[in-house]
């Protein structure tokens, strides 16, 4: 067996054990130095990418990939001495994970980068880096898992490097407030999903994922564990009306870190919609819940951008955008799902607005984080986060206004940036489900941009104000980072539909294939 | 009625640590309504385990056929680790708090608004 | 404390570590295993904490030797995974189950008082967990121990 060979089966394990090596080593390489430690980081970070690049190549290539831990196969789901049930850990990386894997790569790598000069400044940064791959870990694992207990372990893991990473500033005691607050939230979130997996665990003696889908009967103990799972999940992705937590621990969180939260909040809204499609699909009720998700996607986009826009701070209004631009990603899978029962509908317009949302979910960790990222190295050169206290920084920081106006005009839907694409997607779909719907989208997006021609205003333009004359570019490699997700928030502007074609439509299809998910785990049972 | 015992405690508890975390000012309190709500499920998932007439997963010591699955303990067991986790997360922040605010109340620890 | 708590603490701390120990490396056979071993361990340490001050313990619990003890255990964790990966087999298998070297006695049937030489990879891996603990739970209540003496209590 040749070591490309190697890498390729063992892709789905690496992918966790890769950056849990390099989050473990890295106090005691921190210890040589600090140009090694870097390196370090900065290698296993490559090395983790370049797997997740790897095993999305080869899912996309070839169908979903299995992996069983500590079986004698990979394959190897039901062990043949086990009676038909699945026992062991399994890790089922089908399209849709593998989608959300490369976004995870991609905004890891950028921010990994741009951490190496934004966070030189601090001592101690043995534990940051080390919490950074924990949360690394965390989403692979919460999007790769096919087990419903390992994706709650993975879920806490995730929290506890969140909630540390927040916290990680003391900031007077500010940032603390913030991580405790999250923490809080999320560990009575995990005991919500602790309490299904129990559920389900009591009514289908089974853990895994395509177990309990395969003998799912929606009685009243599953429609309680639905309505726990996504309580506790829409809170954990920030949507409203529990989203207030998101603003605090955006803001608080240094703003490497913040780029990166995008990527966990969308790791949990995987998991919602990973539960929904797979555990539940077609048995459940479709209309009802797919209503309800809508509903939560319309209230999150109206109250985000409403709550954005009186905002002085500047990631505290970033912060409310997010919240707001995750209610496109539940509109569109909602829509997608309330209409998942009806073929005709389905195709007519239900898949695009799936593709939408789910094109959303890519787009918007891209521009969200190149967004919180300029605001970071503005915060990083200039010591504040008050709008009124900025202004004239177009004189001074002319990359990271470029990279600025790429990532408002993306959030803003306007072509030819990748939000623009997403968006057209949903907007289209969604008038066909529901005209209302689709205009309550479009005004929103048009505040979006109102909203942001003022932060533009009032950090960028006007006259270079004297107290920030000396003010310097940010350093290179936080440009590089910015530049990264940049050149992605362009390229998939410009050529929007090969992605759709080669990325989104198969995850799409992956998700909402019950059928196929439970025979790629249970072997065509 | 004595098979729900477990489950009516089960009840009970979440209320109570409901009740806890919702009501209580402390932050110490507060994650004690916490952990109440975590052994809450924990008892729970190992109850569901229970089967009348099983022997406990110990291979040495059971005649095979008549053992229960271990996999309700082995969810409880690592369920607690990550309680003792948050524990001891919760009580490091309460302690910063503590040093910068001079209060664990969190009615006083209300500097971020909006 | 007092000079009663004191000598019990000492008597205690031995025994208390190696009943640690003793769940450590009977994990596979009785109830509890790396994580339980480990945090008895750590009580022993926490009962030295509390009955000597944080300036009496620093020189002899040091934060480094806590930390590596951490590091070797969770790298020693993965480690036992990987190297199933470098006998071509798959992430975390049990290559030493029944191979006859270290741990690799098969298991005997019925009831019996239960064989130490058995169960493969599980046992190390205990050691692991378990030292991963000891490291891990001490150097928290190390933690708190410092934060409480900066204020004078």
């Amino acid at each position: 067996m040749t070591f490309a060979d190697f890498i390729i089966t063992n892709a789905p394990a690496l992918l966790i054990v890769v950056p849990l090596f390099a989050a473990f080593l890295c106090p005691v390489i921190g210890k040589i130095s600090t140009t090694v430690r870097n390196c370090w980081v900065m290698g296993m970070m490559l090395i983790t990418a370049a797997i997740a690049f790897i095993l999305a190549y080869r899912v996309f290539a070839t169908g979903p990939v299995l992996y069983v831990f500590g079986a004698a196969a990979t394959n190897l789901a039901v062990p043949l001495d086990s009676g038909g049930i699945p026992i062991r850990i399994i890790f089922m990386v089908d399209a849709m994970s593998a989608f959300m894997g490369i976004i995870c790569a991609i905004v890891g790598v950028s921010v990994l980068l741009y951490s190496l000069s934004s966070e030189s400044r601090n001592s101690s940064l043995e534990g940051y880096y080390t919490l950074f791959f924990l949360m690394i870990a965390g989403v692979f694992g919460m999007v790769s898992t096919g087990d419903i207990f390992n994706f709650f372990v993975f879920l806490e893991i995730l929290s506890l490097a969140s909630a540390g990473m927040i916290a990680y500033r003391v900031d007077g005691g500010l940032a603390v407030e913030a991580a405790l607050k999250y923490l809080v939230l999320s560990t009575l979130g995990a005991i919500l999903v602790l309490f299904a997996i129990g559920i389900y665990y009591g009514e289908y003696n089974a853990l895994n994922i395509a177990m309990i889908a395969q003998r799912m009967q929606y009685t009243m103990l599953d429609k309680i564990a639905l309505v726990l799972i996504v309580a506790a999940l829409a809170m954990k992705c920030g949507a409203v009306p529990l989203h207030f937590w998101t603003p605090d621990a955006y803001s608080r969180a240094p703003s490497s870190v913040t780029a990166f939260l995008v990527v966990a909040s969308q790791a949990s809204l995987y998991g919602l919609f990973r539960v929904v499609f797979t555990m539940y699909n077609v048995t459940m009720n479709c209309v009802t819940v797919g209503w309800i998700i809508i509903i939560l996607g319309v209230l999150s986009m109206v109250v985000g951008v409403t709550m954005a826009i009186p905002q002085k701070d500047i990631k505290r209004l970033m912060a409310y955008h997010a919240v707001s631009q995750t209610g496109y990603m539940l509109l569109g899978v909602g829509v997608g799902l309330a209409v998942l029962g009806n073929v005709a509908l389905t195709s007519a317009f239900g898949f695009m607005a799936m593709e939408g949302g789910i094109f959303h979910i890519f787009n918007h960790a891209m521009y969200k984080g190149l967004l919180f990222l300029t605001a970071g190295a503005i915060v990083y050169r200039i010591g504040t986060r008050d709008l009124n206290k900025m202004g004239g920084l177009g004189h001074t920081m002319k990359y990271t206004m470029i990279f600025f106006i790429i990532g408002a005009l993306a959030i803003a839907g306007i072509p030819p940036l990748n939000g623009f694409a997403s968006k057209l997607m949903i907007y289209e779909s969604v008038y066909l489900f529901n005209p209302i719907l689709a205009i309550i989208a479009m005004v929103v997006s048009i505040l979006t941009l109102a909203s942001f021609v003022k932060v533009f205003h009032s950090v960028f333009m006007g006259p270079q104000l004297p107290e920030y004359a000396e003010v310097k570019e940010a350093p290179l490699p936080m440009l590089i980072g910015m530049g990264i997700l940049a050149a992605i928030c362009i390229l998939f502007g410009l050529f929007p539909q090969p992605v759709v074609d080669m990325l989104v439509a198969p995850a799409v299809h992956a998700l909402a294939d019950q059928g196929g998910y439970i025979a790629s785990v249970l072997g065509g049972a | 009625m004595l098979w729900n015992l477990p489950f009516i405690t089960v009840v009970v508890l979440t209320l109570i640590g409901l009740v806890t975390v919702l009501l209580k000012k402390n932050i110490i309190k507060i994650l004690l309504g916490l952990n109440i709500l975590q052994s809450a499920a924990n008892l729970f998932i190992v109850a569901l385990g229970y089967r009348e007439g099983g022997v406990a997963p110990i291979f040495t010591l059971a005649p095979s056929e008549l053992m229960v699955m271990p996999t309700p303990q082995a969810l409880v067991l690592t369920s607690i680790v990550i309680g003792v986790a948050t524990s001891a997360l919760v009580l490091s922040f309460a302690m910063v708090l503590q040093k910068k605010y001079g209060t664990v109340d969190i009615d006083k620890i209300r500097r971020l608004h909006g | 404390m007092s000079r009663i708590v004191r000598t019990a603490a000492d008597l205690l701390y031995p025994v208390i570590l190696i009943f640690g120990l003793y769940i450590v490396a009977h994990g596979h056979l009785t109830p509890g295993g790396g994580f339980q071993g480990g945090a008895v361990i750590a009580t022993g340490g926490a009962l030295v904490i509390v009955a000597y001050s944080y300036k009496e313990i620093s020189g002899w619990l040091k934060k480094n030797v806590l930390l590596g003890r951490e590091v070797i255990g969770l790298v020693g964790f993965i480690g036992v995974g990987l190297l199933a990966l470098a006998f071509g087999q798959v992430f975390f298998f049990n290559y030493l189950a029944g191979s006859g070297s270290l741990f690799g006695m098969p298991v005997p049937y019925g009831i019996n008082a239960g064989e130490l030489n058995t169960a493969g990879v599980i046992p190390l891996m205990n050691f692991a967990v378990g030292i991963e603990v000891w490291g891990g739970l001490t150097i928290v209540i190390l933690y708190m121990l410092s934060g409480l003496e900066k204020e004078g209590c």
